[in-house]
């Protein structure tokens, strides 16, 4: 009896669960650095990462920001870029973009100003890509987390943004379609975990901004 | 000539007998112990080099588990944050806790921070993220109650019968895409109706069957045949 058991129980081993092969992420200790997922040589193209469109990849044209979206202002394209904005920039700029987001309440020194100031609203929409892309000052980049088209989407939904908080028609683009009224926020659209503890975002900082 | 006392047949009948049951039992011991959190990790939290806390994160900042794990809805892995992504706001929040010196440090030094795997499926088995995502998954149906773990742990065993379990039945879990990410969604029931394309469902049976449909899913042949998982 002991003996079938301890037959059976050899086959027990780890062998076919560990084998030579990486999964994302894995340690590897062949690298002096531990990652098994190896950084591309500086310079490396990823075949259809090409950056022959480069206002696409910098919003900038020369030197200078660029005013315009490389691609149309759709209705999905503008849903897709407040999903992305509520996940990546609402943590501190909060969801109406005044700068008091959860994260900044805990105590940031350097709080980021809101959207709604006269500065930014005149700020041209590659500038905001190139906020994104690089960081500015204190705010870090986000280029890793964002690939190139949600940078824009979310772009677009900022000056929707700012264009709802002090909008008359004439405003808007033709063709181009924004929101009139303020965005619901009540409604859950990226489906993230409402924060428990309560903020009540300043709806209306942008009247109280100096000008 | 007599070895045995007659009373021996009777107890080597019972023996003969009674090993069927022994045998049994062993078998029964070795799959409860297979299936237990001794050999799957269930429910058990592990060192880890910075007491991250999703309950901190998730459920206290509001922070969406895309911020962190970039890659959940394009590809096969959710993917760990680099360290970066803590400094996004720890260069400038809790600078100073003694906590966060190793997310520091590697910062400073490049080196990644070596996180222990909670989740992980042998080599053989193969897992794709964004299929279930996309397909209407929850991250809580297989993770648990992320938003309530103060240090992470898996919920499931990650066994084969566990996948099984819904490969076989997906639509008592399916639930709309949008809420994939919402961990604290519940299941319909006729006081909280779920609303999908305008049309209120009280019961999930039926929300699911819908979801197989809109959703495109393959039948539950294809879906369980060895090849999906194994390949
Ligand atoms: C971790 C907190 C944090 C997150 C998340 C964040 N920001 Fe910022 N942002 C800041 C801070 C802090 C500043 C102010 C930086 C300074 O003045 O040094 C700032 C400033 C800015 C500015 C103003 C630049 C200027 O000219 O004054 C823009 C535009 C901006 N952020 C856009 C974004 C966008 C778009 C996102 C989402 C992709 C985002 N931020 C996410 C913290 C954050
Ligand atoms: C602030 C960044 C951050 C956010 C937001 C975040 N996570 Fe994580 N997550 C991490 C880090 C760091 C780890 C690795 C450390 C650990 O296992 O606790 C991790 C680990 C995990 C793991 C276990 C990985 C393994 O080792 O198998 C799961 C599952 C997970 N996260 C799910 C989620 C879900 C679901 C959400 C959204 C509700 C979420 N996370 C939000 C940073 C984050
Ligand atoms: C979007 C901003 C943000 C990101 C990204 C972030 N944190 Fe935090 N974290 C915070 C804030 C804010 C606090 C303090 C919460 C408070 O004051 O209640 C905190 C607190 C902590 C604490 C100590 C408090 C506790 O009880 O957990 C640890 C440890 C921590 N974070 C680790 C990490 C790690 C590791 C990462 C990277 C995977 C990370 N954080 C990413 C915002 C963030
Ligand atoms: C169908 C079940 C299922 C769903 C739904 C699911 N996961 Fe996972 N997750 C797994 C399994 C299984 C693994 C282990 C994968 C492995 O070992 O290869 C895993 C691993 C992980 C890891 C570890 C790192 C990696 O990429 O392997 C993270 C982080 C994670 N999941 C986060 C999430 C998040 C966030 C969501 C929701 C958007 C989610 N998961 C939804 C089953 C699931
Ligand atoms: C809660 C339900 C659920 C669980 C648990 C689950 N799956 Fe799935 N899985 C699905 C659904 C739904 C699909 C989509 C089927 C379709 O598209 O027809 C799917 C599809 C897949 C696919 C097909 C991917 C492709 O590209 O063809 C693989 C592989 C897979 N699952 C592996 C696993 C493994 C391995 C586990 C266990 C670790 C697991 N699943 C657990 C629901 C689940
Ligand atoms: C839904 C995905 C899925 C399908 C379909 C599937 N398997 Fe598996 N299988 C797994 C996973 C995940 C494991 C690893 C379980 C563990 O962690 O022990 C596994 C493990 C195994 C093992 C090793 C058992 C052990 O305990 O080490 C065998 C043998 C196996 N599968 C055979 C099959 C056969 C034969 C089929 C077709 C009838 C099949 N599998 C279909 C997911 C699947």
């Amino acid at each position: 009896m002991l003996f079938t058991a301890f037959v059976a129980l050899a086959g027990c081993r780890q062998d076919m669960h560990d084998q030579p092969r990486f999964k994302p992420f894995a340690r590897s200790d062949f690298y002096t650095d531990l990652r098994s997922a190896r950084p591309p040589v500086e310079g490396t193209v990823a075949r259809g990462q090409l950056r022959e469109d480069s206002y696409l990849y910098t919003g900038k044209l020369g030197n200078d920001p660029g005013d315009y979206l490389p691609f149309p202002v759709t209705e999905e394209l503008l849903a897709r870029g407040q999903q992305r904005y509520d996940i990546y920039c609402a943590p501190c700029h909060s969801r109406v973009g005044d700068g008091n987001g959860v994260i900044v309440a805990r105590g940031f020194p350097r709080k980021p100003p809101s959207y709604h100031i006269e500065r930014l609203r005149q700020a041209p929409l590659g500038y905001f890509f190139d906020v994104i892309t690089n960081g500015y000052g204190s705010m870090t980049d986000y280029a890793t987390q964002i690939a190139p088209r949600d940078r824009w989407a979310i772009v677009a939904y900022i000056r929707a943004l700012q264009l709802s908080q002090a909008a008359t028609s004439a405003d808007v683009p033709a063709g181009q379609k924004v929101p009139s009224d303020p965005p619901q926020f009540e409604e859950l659209g990226s489906g993230a975990t409402p924060p428990v503890v309560e903020t009540k975002p300043a709806r209306h900082s942008a009247q109280e901004e100096p000008k | 000539m007599q070895i045995f006392h007659r009373s021996t047949n009777t107890l080597s009948r019972a023996t003969i007998y009674g090993a069927i049951f022994v045998v049994a039992a062993l078998f029964w011991a070795a799959a409860e112990i297979q299936r237990s959190p001794y050999v799957t990790y269930a429910g058990v939290r592990r060192p880890q080099p910075v007491p991250f806390s999703h309950q901190h994160h998730v459920a206290g900042l509001g922070i969406d588990c895309r911020y962190c794990h970039t890659s959940v809805e394009t590809s096969s892995f959710a993917g760990i944050p680099p360290t970066k992504t803590c400094m996004n706001c720890h260069a400038q929040i809790w600078t100073n806790a003694a906590l966060l010196e190793p997310v520091r440090e590697s910062y400073k030094s490049g080196k990644s921070l070596v996180w222990t795997r909670v989740n992980d499926l042998p080599d053989f088995a193969y897992f794709n993220h964004s299929i279930h995502i996309n397909k209407g998954v929850g991250c809580n149906t297989c993770h648990g109650p992320v938003d309530r773990m103060p240090l992470m742990y898996n919920q499931a065993s990650l066994q084969m019968e566990w996948c099984l379990e819904c490969h076989r039945a997906p639509e008592k879990h399916l639930r709309p895409r949008d809420q994939v990410f919402n961990m604290r969604y519940e299941e319909p029931s006729e006081s909280k109706p779920v609303e999908v394309d305008g049309k209120p469902y009280t019961d999930q049976v039926s929300l699911g069957t819908d979801l197989v449909k809109k959703y495109k899913l393959r039948t539950v042949t294809d879906i369980t045949s060895c090849s999906t998982c194994h390949r």
